[in-house]
């Protein structure tokens, strides 16, 4: 495989809402090409047939009744965490112009 | 520093004869007479002495006492305590205090267990060696010059150096038993499912299990039996074992068959730590034990296919971290798109964030069926071979690790060569079947060497058995 560009790496880094110093960007461009490379191997291998594995329990629907159940934990304590709060409420940057 | 097996503890503090308050000051003095290994990120000192005071109070008043009373634990720091910050070592987590508490420590405590520290890990669990903590390294308890291993390194040195009788962690692709190999102590990374993960930083979901670092193979059967089994906040978790797990006793070794995977024993793998296995190999033969050579053809395979589920598991449950509702936030961001990217690029470690790409990358149109796919189909072929291996054997065998522990700083120019080390313990986490490492020698420079077991699903009860034989056996 080719080396990834610097615009593939700022495009998966657009995707993955990480911002990348310049460092970085190159540093990417090698390793992650690399790593790709490697795991590439599994093209090869015959799989017909088979299906894709998602999960290894054998579980299917597992289901519980859909009831209001007290963890002892106020909305406070949750906003404790957050860094920006505002009136109670999660303060973000605007998103509609 | 050593304890008493667990259930030695146990029974002193329900007789009076030790109390509760002097195991936790025995478990903090460790602590703090070995705080230059770095294995420790938080101290719980006065929630512990705390729960220790009542737990010594109900000694005096006769109640009912569980399986755990007074026994002082440390869990790793991606498990979610009340009273501590919960950091999975990383900057982006850094202060966040947890609203509620892992399912795994409400039943440990429900049992007496108290936890008494935090201990280091590679940040999110990414790594094996702990190099990857966005705080600092922890040491290897037997050469401070080498890595303790990873991710649970910080676990398994807290167990080696004696600072509590076991130690949680987490095993995604090798987390628990490479660490546990390094450090010379017992892990176990139970069946996928057997514990909740309810409460814990996720990494790999299809792949993330909690299971227990200690002294023994008893003193581990007796933490799984209180944190196993079915819980309603984690809808993968599965029934226990009927029969439980405390009261395990070493198998007998006449007559079972145990496989010596073929594939871990070729040439990557160092001389010292191959004899070894061979060795304890040899003497289970001669207790009678069938030893057969197995071959599971695709297990070279299981890397690229695990460096493909993993990372793109990983950056699905590491998206939660945009700093709006937890975590580091970048509050000079002009809108809400750069808050998102620079809240992330600077909170994340190069680890997490070379994941993430490397999952996005996978995951994102036109690549989905080429690599995650693909991989995830791999997969079913690695599992058939495992079910193949356990129709002809009992139980596989190798080596956890191809080296014992490494130099701190001898892998971290090449991430590939780093992943690469792990080729032997993400087979199990593939496929979802139990697996552990019991210290089985030393190398000529006095390092631990581990031997890996593995066993079908739901046959831990079996496993650690097996791991109380050998254990008697290299003693």
């Amino acid at each position: 495989m080719a080396k990834l560009s610097r615009d593939d790496v700022l495009k998966l880094a657009r995707l993955a809402r990480l911002e990348l110093s310049d460092a970085e960007i190159e540093e990417y461009q090698d390793e992650l090409s690399q790593i790709l490379d490697y795991v590439q191997q599994l093209q090869q291998v015959d799989t017909a047939g088979l299906k894709p594995t998602n999960q290894v329990t054998g579980l299917v629907n597992v289901m519980r009744d859909d009831e209001i159940t007290d963890y002892g934990y106020a909305p406070r304590q949750l906003l404790d965490n957050v860094a920006e709060v505002e009136a109670d409420q999660i303060k973000v940057k605007r998103m509609v112009e | 520093m050593s304890w008493e097996p667990i259930d030695e503890l146990v029974t002193a503090v329900k007789a009076g004869r030790i109390s509760a308050v002097e195991l936790v000051e025995r478990s903090l003095k460790a602590i703090d007479e070995n705080q230059s290994y770095h294995a420790i990120i938080s101290v719980l000192k006065d929630n512990a002495l705390t729960r220790a005071r009542q737990i010594d109070q109900a000694v005096k008043n006769g109640e009912d006492l569980g399986v755990l009373a007074g026994v002082p634990f440390i869990a790793k720091d991606n498990f979610l305590v009340y009273g501590s910050d919960t950091t999975a070592a990383s900057n982006i987590l850094r202060g966040f205090a947890a609203p509620y508490q892992s399912s795994a420590i409400n039943r440990l405590e429900a049992a007496g267990a108290i936890c008494v520290a935090k201990a280091n890990l590679d940040a999110f669990a990414h790594g094996a060696s702990t190099e990857n903590s966005d705080f600092f390294v922890t040491f290897n308890p037997h050469d401070k010059t080498r890595v303790p291993g990873g991710s649970s390194g910080g676990s398994a040195a807290a167990v080696a150096l004696g600072m509590a009788p076991f130690a949680l962690g987490t095993d995604t692709g090798g987390s628990i038993r490479q660490p546990a190999s390094f450090c010379g102590v017992f892990g176990l990374k139970p069946t996928y499912g057997l514990v909740s993960r309810s409460g814990v930083v996720a990494m790999g979901s299809s792949l993330d299990c909690i299971g227990p670092l200690t002294n023994s193979a008893k003193d581990a059967a007796i933490v799984l039996d209180v944190i196993s089994g079915r819980d309603k906040l984690d809808a993968t978790t599965i029934d226990k074992d009927t029969a439980g797990y405390a009261n395990t006793e070493a198998s007998l070794l006449k007559g079972i068959k145990i496989g010596v995977v073929k594939e871990y024993m070729g040439d990557g793998v160092n001389d010292e730590v191959k004899l070894s296995i061979k060795r304890t190999i040899d003497s289970l033969a001669e207790r009678g034990a069938d030893i057969i050579e197995i071959s599971l053809p695709s297990l070279p395979l299981a890397l690229a296919c695990y460096y493909i589920i993993a990372p793109a598991e990983v950056s699905s449950n590491l998206s939660r971290y945009d700093g709006v509702r937890y975590g580091y936030r970048d509050t000079e961001a002009p809108d809400l798109f750069d808050s998102y990217t620079k809240s992330r690029g600077h909170g994340f470690g190069k680890e997490a964030k070379r994941r993430i790409m490397i999952g996005t990358y996978v995951l994102s149109s036109g690549y989905y069926d080429a690599y995650y796919k693909k991989a995830q189909t791999v997969r079913t072929k690695l599992i058939n071979e495992f079910s193949a291996a356990f129709d002809a054997v009992d139980y596989l065998a190798g080596p956890v690790f191809p080296t014992t522990a490494f130099k701190i700083g001898e892998n971290v120019k090449n991430p590939l060569a780093m992943y690469l080390s792990d080729v032997m313990t993400v087979a199990a986490n593939l496929a979802g079947v139990p697996s552990l490492s019991l210290p089985i020698a030393q190398d000529s420079h006095n390092l631990p060497i581990g031997l890996q077991l593995m066993a079908p699903q739901q046959r831990d009860r079996e496993l650690l058995g097996l791991a109380m034989a050998v254990e008697e056996l290299v003693k």
